[in-house]
Order: structure tokens, then sequence, then C-alpha cells
């Protein structure tokens, strides 16, 4: 059993507030991501759990005990560096066993616990080298080893699989996914890579500039994102905007007109919005349709070949770019003439603050 | 090799060709470097074995191993090795040790930490002579030295040190102008210290002595190894200190090597037991070298 509470957590440095009174419940077992872009103080907040850094105020529970005093090593925590920050003079045995001897456990019940997780994580042959011998990816297991050995409440990772090449990036995903279902210990990861985070994440914590902008599951990001930050930065490639204005709305429905003269009736909710106030339309890459007698149409600009998909960005009639996620083997070329259709109850409204319309209906997924 | 060259003679006419001018390029600095080393080695050797003394020109001629021998068989020889040893390893142990405590110090975030570190580093830049003096007279001189004034502030009798414990004195002198050197090279090693790696053992419930001892001490290895080895080097030819503050004594107190084959050459004004004194030197030297230079050779390859 191991939950983490924040309560309204700030961190002035210097003068400067870095974060800006986060409040966030941690349920035992979950892996919970926290992601956003450089600067926006998700290793920050890493580490004020960990207990590296100070608390400014607020509070941290572990377990429904506040931690902000306790030093990092007695706060039942094991961290996995972006640097691995393996010790270089031991090997990988001793890097294992420094934790465990200083806190005093015996030599026979070390060597059962290390051995053991030398044989999960498959570093058996290695026990006797080095750091300096060996591979990025093995140093991160030992990294990973070290953290398990200690049998921490709660595992924090800051960044761990940012020094590693693609392919080994993904392979380690999907490892750290298993090894998580394996252990069942609640799991804090920060990373600034989407996919890192939409593939492992219980619940996604997206982070702006010391500001939690949404909580959620990965899907419920993906399909209802609050704001415009969040549509912005879940999705790859990013979701299209375009200005709009506002006609008015209903129970079932608004709709816009776009800048081409166009109108979209879109199923969400819009109270309190007047006529005529400009929003912003948003729909992802992968949700715009290729289609001969659609109702809005373009140029293609640059198309993009990856094989199995075909990105195709395509200068409207009105000036904006919009790009459409479609099959690998489509024709279109460029210069090409194309219609395309907006399925309404894939887009996304914006009001001019920021903030998302409630949709009419929840995203099976997403619920 | 012969084969090599036959399959492409042009390409290995140039290389010999290179290495011609490579050689012809490097021969003056190398033949003076062999002038001035070679030169005053064979004058040495061959003054050891010859009857050499100023005060007494009848006295000439082929000694044999008679330098030797008298030098080998002089009680205060032994002493004189006895206390070179002495002023090494003291003054290694003070300087290393207390360099190490040092640097981990001013690699703490302080105020006026800038000022503070060249504060600490400044002793290194006052020539040997110069601080020797400034101990003898403005510190520890019995009547008018700072210390000795200090100790008659509280009532106490000042000791005086020179007088006193003459070997310790000296290498007390020759820690303090050593230790900044040992400050500044560990300083540099302690601030590449990997901030993860510490914060990693923090994690792991290291405390600040656990840290010292496990991350920060291992780290240091080799930086405390090359100061070892370029402070012996220096430390086995200390002259300036004693010759400014007790010229060797009282008796051969605290006469190291180097002092002694200055007072046999040019105190008493026997060349050849000097030259002799001054083989033996260059030996220990090099017993001395060997064993430091592997050491830290094992070391920056680890």
């Amino acid at each position: 059993m191991a939950t983490v509470e924040l309560k309204n957590l700030r961190k002035t440095y210097l003068t400067e507030e870095i974060i800006k009174g986060i409040s966030l419940s941690i349920e035992d077992r979950e892996f919970v991501v926290f992601v956003g872009p450089s600067g926006c103080g998700k290793s920050t907040l890493l580490r004020m759990i960990a207990g590296l850094e100070d608390i400014t105020s607020g509070d941290l529970l572990i377990d429904g005990q506040r931690m902000n005093d306790v030093e990092p090593g007695k706060r039942g925590l094991a961290m996995v560096f972006q640097s691995y920050a393996l010790y270089p003079h031991m090997d990988v045995y001793k890097n294992m066993e420094f934790g465990l001897k200083l806190a005093g456990m015996p030599e026979a019940e070390r060597r059962e616990k290390i051995e053991h997780v030398a044989h999960t994580l498959q570093l058996e042959p290695y026990l006797h080298h080095k750091p300096g011998q060996l591979s990025g990816g093995q140093r991160q297991r030992v990294a990973i080893g070290r953290a398990i050995v200690r049998n921490p409440k709660v595992f924090l990772f800051d960044e761990p699989l940012s020094n590693l090449d693609a392919a080994l990036r993904g392979q380690m995903r999907v490892e750290l996914s298993a090894l998580h279902r394996k252990l069942g210990a609640t799991t804090i990861y920060v990373t600034h890579d989407q996919v890192e985070a939409m593939t492992m994440a219980d619940k996604i914590v997206v982070l702006q500039k010391g500001v939690v902008e949404q909580i959620g599951s990965p899907l419920e990001l993906y399909h209802h994102p609050r704001n415009l930050f969040v549509a912005r930065f879940i999705g790859s490639p990013p979701m299209n905007f375009f200005p709009a204005i506002f006609q008015g709305g209903d129970a079932a429905g608004s709709s816009v007109q776009l800048r081409d003269g166009s109108t979209l009736y879109v199923p969400v909710t819009s109270p309190g919005i007047l006529p005529g106030t400009k929003v912003t339309v948003g729909i992802r890459p992968e949700h715009v349709e290729l289609a001969p007698s659609g109702p809005n149409s373009g140029t293609v600009e640059v198309i993009e070949r990856l094989g199995a998909i075909t990105l195709v960005h395509v200068r409207m009639s009105d000036g904006e770019i919009i790009v459409v996620q479609t099959d690998g083997a489509v024709l279109t070329d460029v210069d090409t003439h194309v219609s395309l259709t907006l399925p309404p109850q894939n887009c996304h409204l914006f009001a001019p603050d920021g903030l998302a319309f409630e949709a009419c209906r929840r995203h099976p997924l997403a619920a | 090799m012969q084969v090599v060259l036959d399959h492409s003679p042009p390409a290995g006419a140039s290389v010999r060709s290179g290495k011609r001018t490579g050689f012809l390029l490097l021969s003056p600095s190398v033949l003076i470097l062999l002038v001035w080393s070679i030169v005053p080695l064979v004058m040495t050797l061959w003054y050891s074995v010859q009857n050499y003394s100023l005060v007494d020109p009848t006295l000439h001629g082929f000694a044999g191993i008679d330098n030797y021998w008298y030098l080998l068989t002089d009680p205060d020889f032994l002493h004189s090795l006895l206390n070179t040893l002495v002023l090494v390893a003291g003054v290694l142990i003070i300087s290393v040790g207390g360099g190490t405590l040092l640097a981990v110090l001013y690699d703490q975030e302080f105020f006026g930490r800038g000022i503070a570190r060249i504060l600490v580093i400044s002793p290194f830049f006052i020539m040997p002579t110069v601080s020797a003096l400034l101990w003898k007279n403005l510190m520890l001189h019995p009547i008018y030295g700072v210390y000795s004034a200090m100790m008659r502030a509280v009532g106490l009798t000042p000791i005086d040190w020179l007088a006193r414990f003459p070997l310790l004195t000296v290498m007390m002198i020759v820690a303090w102008e050593w230790l900044p050197f040992a400050v500044l090279i560990l300083l540099t090693a302690v601030q590449s210290l990997d901030g993860e790696q510490r914060e990693a053992a923090r994690m792991d419930g290291a405390g600040p002595v656990a840290r010292f001892r496990y991350i920060i001490l291992p780290h240091l290895g080799r930086a405390i190894s090359v100061v070892v080895m370029i402070e012996t080097i220096y430390l086995l030819t200390i002259f300036a200190e004693i010759s400014v503050t007790t010229a060797g004594g009282p008796g051969v107190a605290s006469t190291n090597l180097a002092y002694l084959i200055y007072s046999r050459a040019l105190l008493q004004f026997d060349v050849g037991g000097a030259s002799a004194g001054g083989v033996i030197a260059i030996i220990i030297a090099n017993i001395v070298a060997i064993f430091l230079v592997r050491a830290v050779a094992r070391n920056l390859e680890a």
C-alpha cells in the first residue's frame, strides 16, 4: 500500500515561483506520468517528492504521513535518474547493495535480494562488471535494479529513457510497463515524450509553467483535452486549429462558421457563449477525411509518406494549412486539388480563453 | 616490414623521409635536454669517485668507493635520510588529508566563497624562502612573533618552536605551502563529481559521512594519487625552508638529504663526498619515482 498526496505544493526559487500550487492524489499501484514541455517544472516537482528539493509551502503526504521534512533516504522512495547515476567505482552488485548495506541489512539477506532482482532483470552475467563496461541499456537496467532492490513504496523515474536510442527506448518502455504490472508498485514517471506518457500511464498529469493543465487517463486527454495547451501537446502530429465564429448552440451541439463560409455543427455544449464570439476549432489530422465531395477544399502543398500512413498538408481556400493523416497508399500528389470533410463528432471547440467546450457525449474509451 | 615496403615503395619512402625530417626537427631540443641532464650526471658520477676537497688541494686522484663508504657509514647520513622520509610523509599526510577536507568544505555553498577560495590558495604563490622567513620571524619568533604574543596574551609561555621541534616546525611550514596545491587540485576533482550520483546516494539513505566515505573519496582517488606524486617529487628536495629557518640544526635534527649534500659541498667543501651523496639521492628519487609512476598509471587506467 502506498499512496502519495500533494496538497497545494509550491516551490519558490529566489523570487520566482516555479511550482504554483499543485494538488494531486496518486492511488496505490498507480502509474502516474508527469508530462510537459521543458521548463514546466515536472522534474522539480518529482525532486520535491523525492526530498532533493525543499518544499516552500504545501503538504506532501506518503501513505497519509506528512513527509515535507523527512530525509530523502527515509521516505521509502527509490529514484531512477536520467544519467542513471550509477557509482562508477562499484560493480553492479555493489551498486545494488549500497542502499541495503546502509540500511543495515544482513549479508545473506542482501545477497538473496540482489540475486533475485538480477534474475528478474537478466543482469546475472554482469553482476561483477563496473558500470563503465556496460551498454546504455544495461546501465539503465542496473539503475532500475538498484531502485527495485530497496523494495520502495514508490518508484520515481526522472526521464529515464531519454539517453537511449529510439529502438532501445521502445524496448525499455515495454519492459518498464511489464515490470510495473509485475511489481504493482506506485510509480511516478517524468517525461517530455508523449509516446511514453500515452503508452505507460494510468494517469497523466500535464504541466505547464508550474501549473497543472489537466489530469486524466491517456485517452481522456486525447479525446477530451481540457484546453488548447493540452490539445496541442497531446497527439502526434499535433491537432489542426483554425478560427471560426460561434453562431449559436443548443443541448445537442453548437454551430460555428469557418472562414471559408462553411458551417459545422459540433456536438459540444456552449453555455454562456454569445453568438458572434471568435472561437477556435480543433481537429486531429487522423480525423480529417479526404473525400471527393467534401464541403471544404484546398491544394496539396507537401506530402510526407511514412509508409503505413501519409501526412498531406493542404492549403485551404481561406489560406489556413490543415494536415490530414491518411492511408499510406493514397495516390494524391503535390499541387493537386483535394476536397476534405471535417467530421463534426471529432471536432473540438475552444473558447477565447483557451478552455474547451464540454462534449455532449463522452468517448466510450475515455469515460 | 620489408614486404610491406616492396608492395608500396612510394608510401614507404615518404614515411621514411618523413621520419628523417621528424628526427631532424626534434634533434635540437633532444640535444639540449641530453646535454642538460647527462653532462651534470656524468660530472657528478666522476667527482663521486675522486678525492676532491676545496680546502685541501694536495688530496686528489682516484678515490674508488671511499666517498660512498664514508658517507654510508656516517650516522648523519642515516639521520638525514630518515628526516627526508619523515618530512615527505608528514607533509603528504597533512596536505592531502587537510586538502581533501578543505576541498569538500569549499565545495559547499556559503557566503564569500569566491574570496575564501582565493585566500586558501594564496600561500602557494609565496616563494619558499619568503614563507620560511615569515614563519620564522613574523609568526613563531619567541619574542616578537604573533603566535608568541597570542600565547602570552592568555598567560601561557610561548614555545620556541624552531629550537624545540625543528623538524616538526619545518614540516608545518612546508605543509602550509603545499596545502593550497592539494586543495586546488582536489577541489576541481570534487566539483567534477556528477550531482546525480550524490543525489542517488542520498536517496539510498547515505548521510554526509557515508557520502564522503563511499562516493566522494573514491571519486578523488585519481586526483589524490596525482597530488601525492607531484608533491613527493618536490618534497624530496626541500632546501630553502631548512636553510632559512634552522640551517639543518640543531646538529642534524632538521637536516634532510638535500641539505646534507649542500653542507658537504658548500660548507665543508668536500666535493667528492657531496657528489656521492648526490648519486645516492638520484638513486632514491628513481626508486620512489618507479613506484609512484606505477601506482598513478594503474589508478589512471582504472
